[in-house]
């Protein structure tokens, strides 16, 4: 039957919405982090979405077209490096490593991923609507 | 005997029902992959749908005959055109499918009514009133 699988679709699209703001929300947590070397700088963090084939079959019951987590990868753009000897992360040339956070791009995600997700909620709500509604046949 | 009989009573609006159930559902996967790079939005063509339902009822009784049933291409669904192409080759456009979505959502709660009519007129029938 259609209608259920609208759940699975949309709750899988919710989610995946909110591990994007999670991923956000710990990227704009580490924004200001600082490190001793830029390996160990925070780099942002970015999810890559993926949708969910056909075929594929989750928890035994059949799970369509969804969307799901592909994998999250760090933002490979450089660390900014600044010159403070007196800073207790500073290297032994003085420098001290930022994270790669750009956060107004973050704020944007953030809306971005909210909005997503408000859609899917929305997708929730008709769904549970028109399955009520197809309840009410037998009343006719 | 009895998938005439509904067939004849129901006018086929159950299956029509099914149909809209399904473009609910194809909308619901574009909204749901809004953000899914690569991901390519699908529609259902409501009339080639219905059309290619109503001549799945050729049945084939004969090793001789050939299978009318339309496979997975003819069932209607197509890849939308986006108005404005996208970077990551998603194709979805957000504003589109959720007016799309409402379209559909109506749709099945229209024939859900029309379904409805059906039964209560079933139900009147047998009770002789």
């Amino acid at each position: 039957m259609a209608i259920d699988s609208l759940f699975n679709i949309a709750s899988s699209a919710l989610n995946a919405q909110l591990t994007r703001m999670n991923t956000t929300a710990s990227n704009l947590a580490n924004a200001s982090t600082t490190a001793s070397s830029e390996a160990t700088a925070y780099k942002a963090k970015r999810v890559n979405f993926e949708s969910i084939v056909q075929e594929a079959q989750f928890d035994g019951q059949d799970f369509k077209g969804g969307v799901r987590i592909g994998d999250i990868v760090s933002d490979q753009t450089p660390v900014p490096s600044l010159f403070d000897p007196g800073h207790p992360n500073a290297d032994a040339n003085g420098y001290v490593y930022g994270s790669n956070v750009n956060e107004v791009a973050e704020m944007v995600d953030m809306m971005a991923a909210a909005r997503s997700y408000q859609n899917n909620v929305e997708v929730v709500n008709t769904a549970k609507q028109l399955m009520l509604r197809t309840l009410e046949i037998t009343k006719a | 005997m009895s998938i005439h009989f509904a067939d004849k009573a129901l006018g086929g609006f159950q299956r029509s029902l099914e149909l809209r159930a399904k473009r609910v559902e194809l909308l619901s996967q574009n909204i749901a992959n809004a953000d899914t790079p690569n991901f390519k939005a699908r529609d259902l063509d409501f009339k080639a749908a219905m059309a290619s339902a109503q001549t799945q009822f050729v049945k084939t009784t004969h090793t001789g005959h050939i299978a009318s049933a339309p496979g997975g291409a003819a069932n209607g669904e197509f890849l939308t055109t986006p108005l404005n192409p996208s970077a990551d080759g998603n194709t979805v456009e957000i504003g589109v499918q959720q007016a799309k979505f409402g379209q559909a959502a109506a749709d099945y709660q229209a024939t859900l009514r029309f379904l409805e009519s059906r039964v209560s007129g079933i139900r009147k029938a047998l009770r002789g009133e």
